[in-house]
């Protein structure tokens, strides 16, 4: 008895690979994510579930094949078990096999994109922020709440473009008329802003997240177009509200968390950060924070360990720790089942552009690729 | 067709940057013979530095010939340090080493600058549209980028044909090795020839990052399109660089702009989007292919 003690006490402490979008002009998002993590685990002496870990940080720049060598080292060189962190879809899709294929855990912060929420489910791939689809399922919800009724969509041509206007569509009850697909990373979309105000659209719906959302969001408005935008929380963020300033007034917003929300946790969280890193969360951040809660979670049953996966899993699986959104659950797929609201950019009382809460647009919502998942 | 005509502004808009960037990019590989992968850096460069100074001044105008002097002082850095050691050797070591350079730079900004986007907004009177006939509201900001930019290209226009300097580089371009022979001082030459492209890039870059923000690696995306513009125009010619990235810039536009409507008028709504997406960004590089094919030189030549 005494002996396993000593062991346990002298125990390295787990380590968690972190493989995150650190450069480029995404660069923020990855950063947001790997520091909000890392604060979940300072404010915890260092620990998640009671048990010591460490983050293992590196930079996929974005770049799929980066992501691999990355992912290479760790999981063959390194012998981590437990990786999480991947922003962006591309890279999650050149990696994930590889961890999984290796035996190692993955839990995702960001990135849920369709492929590996059908049949291509696995045991040990955990999704705690969002499946693609869903996040822009709720803007669709939203935009029929708003009573709009013909959608200009656009989003750049990659597997979370493609997954955010099959998330739209999926809910929205309207007509779908001009649906684009521009190169990722370009950031000059005056061609296809001619094309949506020539449209008859009501509503436009995009996707452009990190720097190229700040180009879009300011030539649409230099544009001249008054057709109201309604976007998921990728698209509208406080750096790109930071940036782009004005233009976005009005705009609606609709994501699983916000900054505003009302819970302890969520309080406590936001304090945290904006206290140590002098800048508002993004909801790349609080998705980091919340993920670090649900493993710290399952850690804490599993002792610190996660060489018996089974053993992880099934503690993830029934981890009911709050979260800075509130709750969520588990579906067979292994990613959320939780609530979605709707936002709006409005001015504060002291003049400046903030996101406001204004109502639950989904409710107990998960993804369509469930059903085609043997878990 | 209002719509057309601002579809073609919109390329117009687009060429003119490119041709910006491509005039630097082509004298610097005819004259030096130098494939500079680094010229996105020093449009990066144009763009951190304006945001930097008009954070700091408070004004926009007064931030964009510092900007300017600085990417200037940044080229010759770079030519003395750099490039200086790569004229003897072949492109391959030249894009090796600018390849580099891309990296340094990027990282350099990030550790200077942080990986948040910098907030630069054109100046109030820049800020919103004008309209043009047919009702079309166009972004006043766009508009200054075309006026300028063609007054760049008549500047530079005059700088090549009408000054000693210009003789030189035209000289340059076309027979190196006659020009050295002559006696005329080549590193001078190829220091300001540098120095030129450097401030053409940085002003391009100044001039977009109002439009599409100020970030870390904002040069790399820009660059492909300027190299085909170099190739489709021919390397070391102005004119071809400006007609040449008039083209591509028009080419590109329109494709996004028309293809996915034009499609859709034999295919069904979301196929047509999306084989029109795939065909318009193909668009400028099967037509640099095609150039090549039958004008391997380019469409306008500097050799002649």
């Amino acid at each position: 008895m005494a002996a396993a003690v000593t062991v346990a006490m002298v125990r390295q402490p787990l380590r968690i690979g972190f493989v995150t979008t650190l450069s480029g002009p995404a660069g923020y998002i990855g950063q947001d994510a790997r520091d909000a993590f890392q604060m979940a685990i300072e404010m915890n002496g260092g620990k998640l579930g009671g048990h010591a870990v460490s983050l293992v940080v590196e930079d996929d720049a974005l770049r799929p094949g980066q992501g691999k060598q990355v992912v290479d080292r760790f999981v063959k060189g390194e012998k981590i078990k437990l990786l999480t962190g991947i922003i962006f879809s591309n890279v999650a899709a050149a990696v994930v096999p590889d961890i999984l294929d290796a035996g190692a855990i993955y839990v995702s912060l960001n990135a849920g994109p369709s492929v590996f929420a059908g049949k291509d489910c696995h045991k040990n791939y955990f999704v705690t922020s969002w499946q693609n689809d869903s996040l822009h399922a709720s803007a669709g919800a939203n935009a029929n709440r708003l009573g709009f009724k013909r959608a200009f969509v656009l989003a750049p041509n990659y597997q979370a473009g493609k997954d955010a206007i099959a998330g739209f569509k999926s809910q929205f009850k309207g007509q779908i008329v001009g649906e684009v697909y521009t190169t990722l990373n370009a950031t000059d979309y005056a061609a296809e802003i001619a094309r949506a105000r020539a449209s008859n659209a009501d509503v436009v719906f995009q996707f452009y997240p990190g720097g190229m959302g700040i180009a879009f969001a300011r030539q649409y408005a230099a544009a001249g177009v008054k057709i109201p935008m309604v976007v998921s929380g990728a698209s509208v963020d406080p750096v790109i509200l930071k940036a782009v300033g004005e233009p976005l007034l009005g705009v609606h917003v609709s994501s699983q968390w916000n900054s505003d929300f009302d819970n302890p946790v969520n309080k406590a969280f936001v304090a945290e950060f904006e206290k140590r890193f002098k800048r508002t969360p993004t909801m790349y951040a609080a998705q980091a924070y919340d993920a670090a809660l649900m493993i710290g979670a399952a850690l804490a049953v599993t002792n610190g360990s996660v060489d018996n996966t089974e053993a992880f899993r099934q503690a993830m699986l029934k981890a009911n720790v709050p979260l800075t959104r509130g709750s969520m659950k588990f579906a067979n797929n292994q990613h959320p089942v939780q609530d979605w609201y709707a936002f709006r950019v409005v001015k504060n009382a002291s003049g400046a552009l903030e996101i406001k809460t204004e109502a639950k647009v989904m409710e107990n919502h998960s993804d369509p690729y469930g059903k085609a998942c043997k878990m | 067709m209002g719509l057309l005509f601002e579809q073609v502004l919109n390329g117009v808009q687009l060429g003119v940057m490119l041709f910006l960037l491509a005039a630097g990019l082509t004298l610097i590989f005819g004259i030096m013979g130098i494939i500079n992968l680094a010229h996105g850096s020093l449009y990066m460069a144009g763009a951190y530095a304006v945001a930097f100074f008009t954070l700091q001044t408070g004004s926009f105008w007064l931030s964009i010939p510092i900007a300017l002097v600085i990417v200037a002082v940044l080229g010759v850095l770079i030519e003395y340090v750099v490039i200086r050691r790569l004229y003897a050797r072949d492109h391959l070591d030249q894009v090796l080493a600018t390849f580099g350079l891309i990296l340094f730079f990027n990282q350099f900004a990030t550790v200077i600058f942080g990986r948040q986007p910098l907030l630069l907004a054109p100046p109030p009177i820049l800020s919103g549209h004008v309209t043009l006939f047919a009702g079309i509201p166009y972004p006043v900001y766009r508009l200054m980028i075309i006026v300028v930019g063609m007054i760049m290209a008549i500047g530079l226009y005059l700088l090549i044909t009408r000054t000693r300097l210009g003789m030189l580089v035209r000289a340059g371009a076309t027979h190196r090795e006659m020009v050295r022979a002559l006696g005329v001082d080549i590193r001078m030459l190829y220091t300001i020839v540098f120095a030129l492209g450097a401030v053409l890039a940085g002003f391009a870059g100044a001039m977009v990052g109002p439009l599409s923000g100020v970030q870390v690696g904002m040069g790399e995306q820009i660059l492909i399109l300027t190299f085909v513009v170099v190739v489709i125009g021919g390397v070391g010619s102005i004119r071809g660089a400006f007609y040449g990235a008039l083209i591509v810039g028009v080419v590109d536009t329109l494709l996004r702009a028309f293809l996915p409507n034009l499609l859709r008028t034999v295919m069904v709504g979301p196929e047509a989007d999306a084989l029109a997406g795939g065909l318009s960004s193909m668009g400028v590089y099967v037509l640099m292919a095609a150039v090549l094919a039958l004008k391997p030189k380019g469409l306008f030549p500097a050799h002649g």
